[in-house]
């Protein structure tokens, strides 16, 4: 380790004087009246969709509705009930199979106003990849009482939420995958999912 | 290369093109547009950018903790860390690493650490095929060039280019230039790429040093499809890139999209902790001049980019010179402000390229003072003798002339009597640089001394 304590070595020779590192508490972070339209208002503008159900039955009879469900060939359905599933990931070795999933149905924890993403990790997914290669995604954020419970104002009360201590790898999404490189023209589907539609489901 | 200064010469090669110059300005302004319509819609955005800087601060302060802290919490989770003092040994880790695992196929998404380490052509040297999979980078990379902008890799190219470069490489039809056919195509062309790797290497934008995690962002997922589908995951990391605390993030990943892009937040913002079950998670520390940039009390502050681009968009002159004519990995302020750091001599003119206008300070997220460390380096470039003679010899000869009345004076004169006389070859001579593409005001007849004078006496 020669190497890190000549780096460490050169770094503490160069160090500035000591500051404090701030305080994030007293930011007056900004907050919704309504999160749920706003999630839903911001989801929309970066080319998701979202859509509050009630029940486990309106929510699978508003996926028949997605023509990019219903034309699914092959669907990884990682929630009991939601969808008809043609793929079960434990039964998976290698997460190469998965290259031809149309449509998956995700668990998401939790969703935040300001930015429209979604956190989900991999704790209930064996194959993370399937949150990037199937054509089509649906995330489903559950929650037994009110759909605003779901949402948080921002990422400070986001990161506030998530502990970390289980799950290896968490991400934030928000929206479908999407480029603009070609002279910033938005072009949804880049490399993963071509839709994104979240579900709030109230059980 | 000739001893004359290198920006304005490449600048030239791409003003020639004034369509295209104004083009190129058009697109980054409304990039620059995008993002202020972001800022202004959150009321806290100042005390967002304080507390980015307050943060940056007190992490260079303590450095040295938190990459520790960094490393012990990473290997806890299952991680490797590696430490690299310069571009060489941090290429021979990656090559090391892959080889021993008889990698001969990669995936790679953006990361400019490896650009600066010229990565790429040394593991192709050594028979590993690398793949870009940011749309815009595998673009450049097809062309055999390098990003142009470090967010917006392929900015400077019409779509009838990409279109071209397709046709050539991936088989699309001859003259295509649609954006949704193109990129359909390189989706395609990728997916194949992406189920080939053996290995996924990308950049990190946030290290952490309380868990130990390393955050990536990308708005297409190939940073995710390129490590969650080959069992190995190399990440490369500058030193400067650990923030002290997982909240941190909280601020971080709110101005990181909004300042780039002018989205909310990326499409994707992954989290990693330890490698996958089965997998292997490398993670490679990279100095390569950082803790000397961090000695220096002038320009340590450079090291607080969140490689964001906003300065490189509000950039007059990036915006009309194309990021090529920066002859740097990392072009604009922030590449004019990091180059001299790296290699004065190579890089002494990038300081130059600047009006001192301080848009980029103003748009910065984390507050680098950037007009204000171009301005130093402009001081210090001086210092060392680094200008080429010429301007050296001019400037002494203006300091001499400004500083002596008389002089001044003459010096007037002697403009108003002989220039309306001269003929304009002399006028546009090859040393008059100033008159390349500007016209000589008109000579008045008298100067402002002169009609002081006349019409107050003495």
């Amino acid at each position: 380790m020669e190497s890190k304590q000549a780096i460490l070595r050169a770094v503490r020779q160069a160090l500035p004087p000591e500051t404090e590192h701030p305080a994030l508490d007293d930011g007056h972070w900004i907050r919704y009246e309504d999160r749920v339209s706003q999630f839903a208002e911001v989801l929309g503008a970066v080319g998701g969709k979202c859509a509050v159900v009630t029940g486990m039955d309106e929510l699978n009879e508003q996926l028949g509705r997605l023509s990019a469900f219903s034309e699914a060939k092959k669907v990884c359905s990682c929630i009991p009930g939601a969808g008809s599933s043609h793929v079960n990931l434990d039964d998976i070795e290698d997460p190469h199979v998965l290259e031809d999933v149309d449509f998956a149905i995700l668990p998401g924890e939790f969703g935040v106003a300001e930015n429209g993403a979604v956190w989900l990790t991999d704790a209930p997914l064996k194959h993370r990849v399937i949150c990037f290669i199937p054509q089509h995604l649906a995330i489903v954020i559950r929650a037994s009482g009110d759909p605003a419970d779901m949402i948080v104002d921002n990422m400070h009360q986001a990161y506030k939420r998530i502990s970390f201590d289980g799950p290896g790898f968490g991400l934030f999404v928000s929206g479908p995958s999407k480029t603009a490189d070609i002279e910033q023209s938005l072009v949804i589907g880049a490399h993963g999912p071509r839709s994104l539609t979240v579900f709030l489901l109230c059980e | 290369m000739s001893h004359t200064s290198r920006h304005p010469a490449l600048a030239a090669e791409f003003v020639s093109n004034e369509d295209r110059t104004h083009w190129h300005d058009q697109a980054l302004w409304f990039v620059r547009q995008k993002r202020d319509r972001m800022a202004r819609a959150l009321p806290e955005w100042e005390t967002l950018r304080e507390k980015a800087s307050q943060i940056k601060h007190h992490t260079m302060s303590r450095l040295d903790h938190y990459l520790e802290q960094f490393e012990s919490n990473a290997t806890q989770r299952g991680a490797q860390v590696h430490w690299a003092r310069d571009a060489q040994e941090h290429n021979k880790i990656v090559l090391d690493i892959l080889r021993a695992r008889g990698v001969t196929r990669i995936v790679k998404s953006k990361s400019m650490l490896t650009e600066e380490c010229h990565l790429n052509p040394h593991l192709e040297q050594h028979g590993i095929e690398v793949v870009d999979t940011d749309l815009g980078e595998r673009i450049v990379q097809l062309k055999e060039n390098p990003p142009s902008h470090i967010v917006l890799p392929a900015i400077h190219l019409k779509k009838e280019e990409v279109g071209e470069i397709f046709h050539r490489h991936l088989g699309t039809e001859e003259g295509a230039s649609d954006p949704n056919y193109l990129t359909e195509a390189a989706r395609g062309h990728l997916r194949e790429k992406f189920m080939g790797a053996q290995a996924g290497i990308s950049g990190v934008n946030f290290a952490v040093a309380e868990t130990g995690g390393v955050v990536v962002c990308t708005n297409e997922g190939n940073a995710d499809l390129g490590t969650s589908l080959p069992p190995l995951h190399i990440a490369c990391v500058g030193i400067e890139k650990l923030v002290p605390r997982w909240e941190d993030l909280g601020v971080f990943t709110r101005l990181l999209a909004r300042s780039a892009t002018g989205q909310p937040i990326t499409g994707y913002t992954s989290h990693f902790h330890g490698p996958p079950p089965g997998g292997e998670l490398h993670i490679v520390l990279v100095d390569n001049g950082r803790s000397e940039i961090l000695a220096d009390e002038q320009h340590r502050r450079s090291l607080h980019c969140i490689r964001c681009g906003a300065c490189i968009n509000t950039c007059p002159v990036y915006r009309r010179s194309g990021g090529y004519s920066y002859h740097a990995t990392i072009p604009g302020p922030i590449g004019s402000a990091l180059g001299p750091s790296r290699d004065a001599q190579q890089h002494y003119d990038l300081p130059y390229a600047c009006s001192l206008c301080g848009s980029c300070t103003d748009v910065c997220p984390v507050k680098i003072d950037l007009h204000e460390q171009l301005l130093v380096w402009r001081h210090q470039i001086v210092a060392r003798r680094l200008l080429p003679w010429r301007k050296r010899a001019l400037m002494k000869l203006l300091s001499v002339t400004f500083r002596n009345t008389w002089m001044f004076v003459l010096a007037g004169k002697l403009a108003r009597w002989t220039v309306p006389w001269m003929p304009r070859a002399l006028i546009y001579n090859p040393l008059n640089d100033w008159g390349k593409e500007r016209e000589i005001p008109q000579m008045p007849k008298h100067s402002f001394r002169e009609m002081y004078k006349k019409r107050y006496g003495k």
